[in-house]
């Protein structure tokens, strides 16, 4: 759409036909922002759809002019959908030209890569315009696109005095936790709560958000991982009977919900724009947080500037990892499961050129032998390849050793049924690509890893692999091996990374020796 | 093999195709689109193959034989070709081109409209318009799109007629003349041969309806190109 400046008002024309000068907003030096018109009767609907939002014109069930009276009553704004880095006035006109090589940054999600952006003839400016495909699916983002937020007073919450219903308890480790995770939110402060797989992460939380609910703020659990909303939700309606609470992830139905707390995929965090005073970003390890600044760029714009900001994970970045020992990062650790036994410290195994004997239709005898074992002891196992090419090869030779072996992959329609029968017991080994890594638990069952030295196999994914066993109190323990054909640091890191937290555990008294 | 990762679905699309603006196709996905071959309805290029026999009469399929019956209708479209049929991974396809607005997706499809478009004889390339809410709402023809994408310059021969209007008149009015388009002004076609162009071919309802508006303006024949069907 174009826009028309009077009185120092913008004001869109939907049809580029008048002899008027009118612009697309990314070339206009800079928006006109209004003063608040406290007399005016500002639309409480509106409020309650934009507040802490930041959305298309297209995505507003208003019109054009009610959208319109709320920006010139200074209850709104207009911000540039795609924004030109540096504003060059071009001219006398004060307007920059287009289609310099000015770098461009998507102001939804975050993308500047030039190489992202497409190009295309707008019907709706008449102009050539840059649009953002990375964003693309909650809306085009083009040149000519206003971002609308809502600038006006924001509604309060229903006061309710304890919030939180749970009458569960913590483990030692938990509640030193949860006791950083409570000061976190009332100093307004940055925290990493790093706690091993199986340490209960979630019931960490809970005073936090408590806390923070009572006192008015407006908390969001983000996660990369749709599955981990879907799971989170109902434990938290669970533990927060009397709050609103909106679970967002692609394709779910409450995206218009003012709620005080909010579960979302990260990539819905686009959506919202200085919104939040508690941002808890659970799993911040997780494929494609970590390689997606995106996703970055989302947890940031969509909390307040004075906000606190607590991570969740079980195996923090390299980076991270430094940045705690040199006490440049504040952090606690539940270095133990709720259980109190050590995590399973994960052996490592040659196996020689095992993608060679594959060839042959053959698998390294130590991994046969260690299938063998389970099907002697009649243990359940879930064994990792590094990719489906393999896993179809690797398939047929176990199912000649038990036809009931299975193989799952992110892609196959059967996922969930075959995560079940192996919890119904019905499949004794699942051959897995990484995507059982993390999430589902199993109570008993013994953990391979074939071809350990793929790179595939980052530190924080063998952790996580590594983390499957030995889930429950019943069975607290059971084996993990990374067969390889040749150590990697990350087969070093990860077993190290274990190895210390279950002395950390011990050191605390945390762990029952 | 990017479109085989695991990643959230609002980017796997991208991820798909590359990041190069201009997307490559890896010829396992472009292996997904299923071309048309084999027999055909000589009139709408149905496949035959998958086709029930008693729904064919002859070289055309029952739908074809049907319109052709109709006097109104009889003659108005003389060939239709489609690319590909419309499976769901064409629709998805279709589905981000067309309706999220991903532009450069045009591009996909551009080696094989130019293969397709060296059959045919005509002097007017013409996409089907939308109607301006839609164009709108798009903010980008899709048909119109994929002409340039492929290096051809359409020629704008039709409007929409304003659909409100219609909606007001009554319904023995709208049966009689029902008309969805009209011809533009200052173009002759007068014994003239148009290839229309449209992203579908559902009923050919669409295509029939301005292969019709041409006729009575002179065209000597009408074809038409659509991506799927
Ligand atoms: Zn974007
Ligand atoms: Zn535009
Ligand atoms: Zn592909
Ligand atoms: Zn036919």
């Amino acid at each position: 759409m174009r826009f028309l400046i009077k009185e120092g008002k913008l004001i869109p024309k939907l049809d580029s036909s008048d002899d008027e000068t009118t612009f697309s907003i990314s070339n206009l030096p800079e928006i006109p922002q209004l003063s608040t018109n406290p007399f005016f009767e500002y639309n409480p609907e509106l409020q309650k759809m934009l507040a802490g939002k930041q959305l298309l014109i297209d995505e507003l069930p208003f019109t054009i002019d009610e959208i319109q009276a709320h920006y010139e009553n200074g209850y709104l704004v207009y911000r540039k959908g795609i924004q030109k880095q540096e504003n060059r006035p071009h001219g006398s006109s004060g307007v920059t030209e287009k289609h310099t090589n000015l770098p461009r940054i998507c102001v939804r999600c975050g993308t500047s890569d030039e190489s992202w952006f497409g190009e295309f003839p707008c019907a709706r400016c008449g102009e050539r315009d840059i649009y953002c495909p990375k964003c693309l699916m909650m809306g085009r983002v083009s040149e000519c696109t206003p971002l609308v937020c809502w600038v006006g007073p924001e509604s309060d919450f229903p006061v309710v005095d304890r919030p939180l219903e749970w009458a569960g308890s913590l483990s030692e480790g938990q509640q030193v936790a949860s006791q950083r995770v409570l000061d976190a939110v009332k100093t307004t402060s940055e925290l990493l709560v790093w706690a091993v797989a199986g340490a209960g992460k979630t019931e960490v939380l809970f005073a936090g958000i408590n806390e923070a609910l009572t006192s008015g703020k407006r908390v969001c659990l983000a996660t990369p991982r749709t599955d981990v909303v879907l799971e989170l939700t109902p434990r938290l309606k669970k533990a927060f009977p009397q709050t609103k609470i909106a679970s967002l992830y692609g394709g779910s139905e409450e995206r218009h919900e003012f709620t005080q707390l909010t579960i979302a995929t990260t990539h819905q965090l686009l959506r919202f724009y200085k919104a939040f005073d508690v941002m808890i970003v659970d799993e911040v390890d997780a494929f494609p947080y970590s390689i997606d600044e995106t996703l970055q760029y989302a947890v940031q714009q969509s909390r307040k500037l004075d906000s606190s900001l607590i991570y969740l994970t079980a195996t923090p970045s390299k980076q991270w990892q430094k940045e705690c020992r040199l006490g440049k990062r504040k952090y606690v650790t539940i270095p133990a499961r709720y259980h109190r036994h050590p995590l399973p410290v994960p052996k490592l195994e040659w196996s020689g050129n095992w993608e060679k004997m594959l060839t042959k239709g053959k698998l390294p005898a130590n991994i046969i032998k260690w299938i063998e074992t389970r099907q002697a002891s009649r243990r359940q196992a879930l064994l990792f390849a590094p990719k489906i090419a393999s896993m179809e090869k690797i398939l047929p030779i176990l199912r000649k050793m038990d036809p009931l072996i299975e193989s799952v992959h992110a892609e196959d329609p059967d996922r969930k049924e075959k995560v079940m029968k192996l919890r119904n017991k019905e499949i004794p080994i699942l051959l897995s690509t990484t995507i059982l890594e993390r999430g589902v638990t199993f109570p008993n069952i013994d953990v391979a890893v074939i071809g350990s030295e793929d790179r595939i196999f980052t530190e924080s994914a063998l952790v996580q692999i590594a983390g499957r066993a030995g889930r429950s109190a019943d069975f607290p323990t059971g084996e993990v091996v990374f067969f390889h054909y040749g150590k990697t640091e990350a087969m070093l890191s990860a077993r190290k990374q274990i190895e210390m937290m279950n002395k950390e555990g011990i050191k605390k008294g945390l762990i029952d020796v | 093999m990017l479109c085989h990762e695991e990643i959230e679905p609002e980017i796997s699309w991208r991820s798909f195709l590359g990041k190069d603006q201009a997307p490559k196709i890896c010829t396992e996905c472009k292996d997904s689109f299923a071309p048309i071959t084999g027999e055909k309805c000589e009139i709408c290029g149905r496949p035959f193959d998958f086709l029930e026999e008693e729904y064919r009469i002859g070289n055309i399929c029952m739908d074809c034989k049907r319109w052709e019956e109709n006097e109104e209708w009889s003659g108005s479209l003389d060939k239709n070709r489609s690319l590909y049929r419309y499976t769901d991974f064409t629709k998805e396809v279709i589905a981000r081109f067309k309706f999220r607005g991903d532009y450069v997706f045009a591009d996909i499809f551009t080696e094989d409209i130019k293969t397709v478009l060296q059959a045919f004889q005509y002097d007017y390339i013409v996409p089907i318009p939308l109607s301006d809410e839609r164009l709108y709402e798009r903010g980008f023809n899709q048909s119109e799109a994929l002409i340039k994408a492929a290096g051809y310059t359409p020629t704008h021969l039709l409007t929409r007629i304003h659909s409100e209007k219609q909606s007001k008149k009554s319904r023995d009015e709208r049966i009689q003349i029902e008309q969805v388009f009209k011809m533009a002004e200052g173009v002759e076609i007068e014994c003239k041969t148009i290839l229309l162009f449209d992203d579908i071919y559902t009923t050919g309802s669409t295509l029939r309806h301005a292969a019709k508006v041409l006729k009575q303006n002179g065209a000597s024949k009408v074809m038409s190109l659509t991506l799927a069907r």
